[in-house]
């Protein structure tokens, strides 16, 4: 090795201006050629994992082709695979989840990244982010044996009894379903929606606060009229990325969602999800027909959470270039 | 103070402390969690969780020592798996690609980072499962492997890059070859970085439960070896919770204790190990 | 660097000693129905035989017929007879057949959870169906309330529960039900699993359990033991010869009488809604599938001595779960069965 390097110096330091040849003596061209194989391996991997989906599910693609999608009946016995309920019921209950979420997160993003002293602000996002390290499947053991509980026994008849006028809060009081699917999925992405949300606020530039301020608006006014319009897009994103998590969430929506396959205006009615029928019935799907079915589901899973992945990271990329944009 | 004004003050005085009960609603959900598994799992978590095995349905007594040890072999595997595709396809991206490359295996990481970890059960069990016919501690290895790779590789990246470039341009001005800089500089200088992002990816798969259901499946007795089902923690939290007897109850209330414990304190050891070095990078 | 290499000569160690390990594991999967009974068994099975593990998961009886066929699993178990095609399609994957090895008798009871009542409760052939088939909503309808004279029932909604996942439980129920209610087959049919016309899904015999455990006014179906062990009301059945019966060892053995003798030489057979005066409707046996050829000699050999000793001696174990032992004729046949297993 020192003798290469008393050599080398001549050509500079630049690596790009050695020779292929001393390159290759000095361990560079294996050591690139290495970590290329590594790196490669994890394209690989993608590649044929979508293969896998797309190759696993050829014949009930075929044979259902887009009646899949708006039909609903699931029936293993006659072999008909429409997957309408378990798509409705992932829609809703992310729908529902967001609907919690989102004014929730976003205000606690606002109080971390506007008003809380630096010191605060950094120990609450540890708390949150460590709330966001918690499994899904404990998230399932509380629903079942805390959240369920309290939904059937207060929150259902509450709602049946001021609301039931509403198609939304009908039927039976279960405990499980779409609502409380939706409660216990708000509570799993709301880490995501602050961490992120906070981190969009505070790339927003110091002097569009100090411009509104000075004009006179109130310190809410200052927040909501110009840090939060300018932050928009990555909150956004922050929510698309909330989105995605919920729609793939497995564990906890397959213990309190109650695991039928109804499209029912009611969020009370017990409902089934795209996840939650893949864990139930992957391991016993006795046809290749049903098989294949749950395989598409998958890949159905796969492509929503695909585009809302890449569409949130545009918006937050976005947003923080803005931010470090008008900075500069 | 003019009417309008004075309302003006109060909307905003009103609508900050909403924005302060939201941050203390978000917070005090993680200190529900944690006192709920205190109360119900504490009084299980005892000797006997850690070192029995499981007994037959619906008598009382046993643990989950088999589990935990699956648990443990899986998250061996997976990091012995994930772990050095994630950190040397962090180096190549980081030190060696162009950026055609780069945005591929980037963009391909996004994408595996953002699979649904049911998803990953499906292409596990159709990967490792179906053509060995044999459910297996190496099965869910590969899995959990397969979801640290993107959360270990993109932070790795970061990390590297967040390395300054003085160091790497005096270590060249000084002869070192460029792998060289980068096992003797650059990694090191990077060394806590790297660290925490491997310990957060490792806290973030030993919860997992999903990809676990059609890998590793699940076994009443030890699993020897690797090519054999074997019980993991949090599959056993999921069987024993929707189970009818207050037993099994009890006991997924203390495996949930013990798993969420494990989780946070990696999660806290990672955090303090960064504390003092480099603002953490986020995805 | 000597870390790294310190860490992973820990590593190899700890994988060699549990590499070491001698145990002969065997996997087999399928019906949570006999689960109970199969996890009382392979536990006292391993404590005589210490160097053997039979590792069962209950996943439910679709779940074994599809891992045995799939291969990935040593043996399967299920409590609805693998039909004709899927014994074909096993036979086109693998060239030999699948034998099925009926283990005990169990019986679906109907279980319910309604605050304030603890009468056992009377049910008709046309009130079980109405209630599934979505017809019958409230738990004071005539169709119920009727042979139930001085039980104070509730004008509450029902709560329906069944099975989420393929399962032998809904196979025996929806056979009875499709025995019994015209409208039941054409509408449904019978099967693993099936569209229900109404109700919560929840996966296991368990979990179906446990959600009638915890929610007021269901109703739903579980194998006997698991209604035992959890205290849980079940009611009595009217059989076909119109006698309210309940579930227990007599109804049960009464109901295999009839199939005992003519019992086929594939064990599969149907003894829902069987006759006899004393005969339980809902009952049924429950099999293991075993594939007829080993390619590993130990573990075929492993599994005809399991299969020996549970006609044998585990026999001894089921009633205080609950099952009824297998009638003397069967076990007889199982054991001449046992030499087709190569």
């Amino acid at each position: 090795m020192a003798i290469t390097t008393t050599i080398v110096p001549t050509a500079g330091p630049v690596a790009g201006s050695r020779s292929f040849l001393s390159r290759l003596r000095e361990g560079d061209e294996i050591a690139r050629m290495i970590t290329f194989l590594f790196a490669a391996s994890v394209v690989l991997v993608t590649v044929l994992l979508v293969f896998e989906l797309w190759q696993g599910s050829v014949l009930a693609r075929h044979k259902f082709g887009f009646n899949f999608f708006h039909t609903s009946v699931w029936d293993p016995i006659f072999e008909q695979f429409g997957a309408l309920p378990f798509i409705y019921g992932t829609l809703v209950t992310a729908a529902v989840a967001l609907l919690i979420a989102v004014p929730l997160g976003i205000g606690a993003a606002i109080f971390l990244a506007e008003l809380a002293p630096a010191r605060v602000s950094d120990t609450l996002e540890f708390f949150i982010d460590l709330l966001a390290a918690v499994p899904s499947v404990i998230y399932g053991v509380l629903g079942v044996f805390i959240i369920v509980p309290l939904m059937r026994q207060y929150v259902h008849p509450a709602l049946k009894h001021s609301l039931g006028f509403l198609p939304l809060f009908q039927g039976p009081a279960y405990g499980v379903g779409f609502l409380t699917a939706g409660i216990v999925l708000a509570i799993m992405v709301i880490p995501y929606i602050i961490s992120v949300s906070r981190e969009v606020l505070l790339s927003v530039p110091r002097d569009q606060r100090e411009a509104a301020l000075s004009l006179g608006a109130t310190r809410w006014e200052s927040t909501w009229k110009v840090v939060v319009p300018f932050a928009r897009a990555g909150i956004f994103g922050s929510i698309f990325l909330a989105l995605a998590r919920a729609l793939g969430e497995t564990m906890a929506v397959t213990m309190v969602i109650g695991n039928t396959p109804t499209i029912s205006a009611s969020l009370l009615s017990p409902g089934y999800s795209i996840a939650a029928v893949i864990a139930n019935e992957f391991t016993e799907a006795t046809g290749e027909l049903h098989t294949q079915s749950l395989i598409e589901l998958g890949l159905v899973l796969f492509i929503l959470t695909f585009l809302l992945n890449g569409f949130a990271r545009l918006l937050i990329v976005a947003t923080s270039k803005r931010g470090s944009g008008a900075r500069a | 103070m003019s009417l309008r004004l004075r309302w003006r003050k109060f909307v905003s005085g009103f609508m900050l402390t909403m924005t302060g009960v939201c941050a203390l609603v978000a917070v005090s959900v993680l200190f529900l969690i944690l006192g709920y598994l205190a109360i119900h799992g504490g009084a299980s978590v005892n000797w006997n969780f850690f070192t029995k095995l499981p007994v037959p349905v619906g008598e009382t007594g046993g643990g989950m020592a088999n589990a935990i040890l699956g648990s443990a072999k899986m998250l061996l595997l997976a990091t012995l798996f994930g772990v050095p595709i994630g950190f040397f396809g962090a180096i190549y991206l980081a030190e060696f690609s162009g950026s055609t490359t780069a945005f591929f295996v980037r963009y391909a990481a996004d994408l595996l980072n953002g699979v649904p970890s049911i998803v990953i059960g499906i292409f596990a069990y159709s990967l490792v499962v179906h053509p060995f016919r044999q459910y297996s501690t190496l099965a869910g290895g590969f899995a959990l492997g397969l979801m640290m790779i993107p959360i270990t590789l993109r932070s790795t990246e970061e990390f590297l890059r967040g390395v300054p470039n003085p160091l790497r341009e005096a270590a060249m001005a000084l002869g070192a070859s460029k792998w060289k800089t980068i096992a003797t500089v650059i990694v090191p200088a990077a060394y806590r970085g790297i660290l925490t992002a491997i310990l957060l990816a490792f806290a973030r798969v030993a919860g997992e439960t999903a990809p676990l259901l059609f890998t590793a499946l699940g076994n009443q007795f030890w699993s020897p070896g690797w090519t054999h089902p074997t019980a993991s923690l949090p599959v056993m939290i999921y069987t024993y919770a929707l189970a009818p007897y207050d037993d099994w109850h009890r006991q997924a209330w203390a495996a949930g204790l013990v798993l969420l414990v494990l989780i946070l304190v990696i999660n806290i050891v990672a955090r303090a190990i960064l504390s003092r070095g480099i603002a953490v990078p986020r995805s | 660097m000597k870390r790294i290499a310190g860490m992973l000569l820990v590593v190899l160690t700890v994988a060699g000693v549990l590499w070491a390990d001698s145990a002969l594991s065997i996997t087999g999967a399928g019906a949570t129905f006999p689960y109970p009974m199969y996890s009382k068994w392979f536990d006292e099975y391993h404590k005589k035989n210490s160097n053997l593990e039979i590792n069962y998961q209950s996943i439910g009886s679709g779940g074994g017929i599809k891992q045995v066929t799939e291969g990935t699993v040593d043996f399967g178990a299920t409590d609805g007879p693998m039909n004709d095609d899927q014994l074909k399609a096993y036979q086109d994957k693998h060239g030999f057949g699948i034998l099925h090895f009926p283990t005990v008798l169990g019986a679906d009871v109907p279980a319910y959870n309604i605050p304030g009542v603890t009468a056992e409760l009377n049910f008709t052939q046309d009130a079980i169906a109405g209630i599934f088939l979505g017809k019958i909503t409230k738990w004071n309808d005539p169709a119920i309330a009727g042979p139930n004279k001085g039980v104070n029932l509730p004008a509450n909604d029902i709560v329906v529960v069944h099975r989420s996942e393929g399962s032998g439980t809904t196979y025996i129920w929806t056979d009875y039900l499709s025995k019994v209610s015209e409208e039941w087959k054409t509408k449904v049919g019978k099967g693993a699993s099936v569209n229900w016309p109404v109700g919560l899904g929840a996966k296991g015999n368990e979990s179906v359990a446990g959600t009638i455990k915890n929610t007021p006014d269901s109703f739903g179906y579980v194998e006997l033991i698991y209604a035992i062990q959890n205290n849980m009301p079940y009611g009595r059945v009217r059989n076909s010869s119109g006698v309210f019966v309940k579930a227990d060892l007599a109804s049960v053995t009464a109901a295999a009488a009839g199939a005992a003798k003519s019992m086929p030489d594939d064990f599969r057979v149907s003894i829902t809604d069987a006759p006899g005066k004393t005969a339980y409707p809902i009952s049924s046996f429950t099999w293991l599938l075993v594939p007829a050829k080993f390619s590993d000699a130990t573990k075929r050999d492993a599994i005809k001595g399991f299969v020996k000793w549970m006609l044998a001696d585990g026999q001894n174990y089921t009633e205080a779960l609950s099952y009824a032992k297998l009638p003397k004729e069967v076990v007889a046949k199982e054991l001449k069965a046992l030499n087709n297993v190569q």
